[in-house]
């Protein structure tokens, strides 16, 4: 059990049987009254997002949340399968809840896989990813134009600026929480 | 954390006010911090030590002064209040607190308008922080200039929140309301005093003479933050016993230990009429010095320890 003590940007709590994280947070007293645990939470399932005052003595259980390690098998229409690598037990996501993440999904693919109960509800990427160049227009040399920088497509359907010099059969690194290049991998 | 330039303001902030207080006739004092017993106060948590606790006020030693005769006194110290944690709260924190005999309420909202004047002038003609009169806090651009607003809790309710105030406190949502509706819009424009807090709210002030209901609390606040509370204390042992007695019962209803201070208690009828007030030192450092909160207002924060 957490108290509204415990309360704090991040902290992960259970409220009607399902996961909320802390989004903002912020400790009031007014005129040495009773303590106020003002917070914003959104829940980690659908979402949503919504404000609650709470109080010292109010109290919240802990979720039960589980990261594992799997892969990405494959996908059919909107669901996306995944393969625990320790167990071997497939679960799917829906596009929906992969969301962004799609961007930088590729076949073989290991991830963390966060688990509420035995509920799948959010996947965690590798923060460098390396992905093929599809689409790339040449290099002029000598473009005096002053941009440093162009647009190219990478496998997954994802566009991003890049430096000139990147051509198309390339292979990048890609920070996949900001979604910015890094550089280019040699193989 | 303050930076060496940052470090000098604040001392300088502490000098000006030494000086405001000893240029009208106050007395400094340094009580003990570590007491064996406190004010029963059940929305506080004090700091154990050893058997005794660190105290979460200099209060009821600085009344002892008043009852041995002092007539003007003040201090500068730390206080300690455990679980208090946030964008405007530190654990260990410094407080201004200073009585004057034979004032009441209102008399010190006059002096506490003054003081804060002064320091805001010497911020701006020793560090050319802000203009004359002028305090800049986050998104608030405040006029010091007098008089500053004085507003009855009552008013605050039923103006901002269109709420009656014995409505709220008998359904338990008192401070809710204050912190949510009401706190966010006072001293925007200027700063305001909130006063006549309901009886029950004060603990350790006088009953008005015109309204039993209500105590002669206030609490100052500037941009929409709490920065003082003061008030005429109350001074008759019998009623002030009766107070701790129901403080200690709610401590006990939720399984907390307490005692009574006797010691105060039995010098209480000599003090005679005088008022008190708390400032909350590291919060009025932060808007002078146009920080964004106390941890950047503080020579060292405790996570930074």
């Amino acid at each position: 059990m957490y108290t509204a003590s415990d309360l704090r940007k991040g902290l992960k709590i259970q409220i009607d049987g399902e996961p909320y994280i802390v989004t903002e947070f912020d400790f009031s007293k007014p005129g040495k009254g009773q303590a106020l645990y003002r917070t914003k939470m959104r829940n980690m399932i659908t979402g949503v997002q919504f404000t609650q005052t709470y109080r010292s003595n109010d109290k919240f259980d802990r979720p039960n949340l589980e990261e594992r390690n799997m892969q990405f098998l494959y996908a059919q229409d909107d669901e996306y399968h995944f393969m625990d690598t320790a167990s071997y037990e497939q679960i799917f996501l829906t596009k929906e809840q992969l969301g962004d993440n799609l961007n930088f999904l590729i076949d073989n693919m290991e991830v963390q896989v966060l688990f509420f109960g035995d509920r799948p509800i959010d996947v965690t990427l590798p923060t460098f990813v390396n992905l093929e160049v599809t689409v790339a227009d040449p290099w002029a040399k000598g473009d005096t134009s002053g941009s440093d920088t162009k647009p190219v497509t990478v496998q997954t359907g994802f566009q991003l600026q890049v430096p000139p010099f990147v051509e198309k059969g390339d292979k990048i690194q890609i920070d996949t929480r900001t979604g910015t290049y890094i550089t280019r991998v040699k193989e | 954390m303050l930076t060496p330039q940052g470090l000098r303001q604040r001392s300088d902030l502490l000098q000006a006010i030494r000086s405001f207080f000893l240029e009208r006739d106050y007395i400094e004092v340094d009580t003990p911090l570590r007491l064996p017993v406190l004010i029963p106060e059940s929305n506080l948590v004090p700091f154990a030590s050893e058997d005794w606790f660190l105290h979460t006020s200099p209060e009821l030693c600085m009344k002892r002064l008043l009852a041995r005769g002092c007539n003007r006194i003040f201090q500068i110290c730390h206080c300690f209040r455990k679980e208090e944690q946030g964008r405007l709260h530190h654990s260990e924190f410094t407080m201004l607190e200073w009585y004057h005999k034979s004032w009441n309420y209102f008399d010190l909202m006059q002096q506490c308008e003054e003081l804060i004047r002064a320091l805001a002038r010497r911020c701006s003609t020793a560090f050319g922080l802000a203009q004359v009169d002028t305090l800049q806090w986050r998104d608030c651009t405040v006029a010091l200039t007098p008089p500053w607003e004085r507003l009855t809790v009552q008013d605050a309710f039923r103006r901002l929140a269109g709420k009656e105030v014995g409505e709220v406190l008998r359904a338990g949502n008192f401070e809710e309301i204050l912190v949510t509706q009401i706190e966010p819009h006072l001293g925007r424009q200027r700063p305001v005093f909130l006063y006549d807090y309901p009886a029950e709210l004060g603990s350790l002030a006088r009953r008005s003479s015109q309204d039993p209901t209500v105590a002669e609390r206030f609490e100052l606040y500037i941009a929409g933050v709490e920065i003082a509370n003061g008030f005429s204390e109350l001074v008759d042992p019998v009623e002030q016993r009766e107070r701790f007695v129901k403080e200690l019962d709610k401590l006990q209803s939720v399984g907390k230990q307490g005692a009574l201070p006797e010691k105060f208690l039995a010098e209480l009828h000599l003090i005679g009429e005088a008022a008190g007030i708390a400032l909350g030192i590291d919060r009025l450092c932060m808007m002078l010095m146009s920080c964004p909160d106390v941890r950047s207002a503080v020579p060292i924060f405790f996570e930074d320890l």
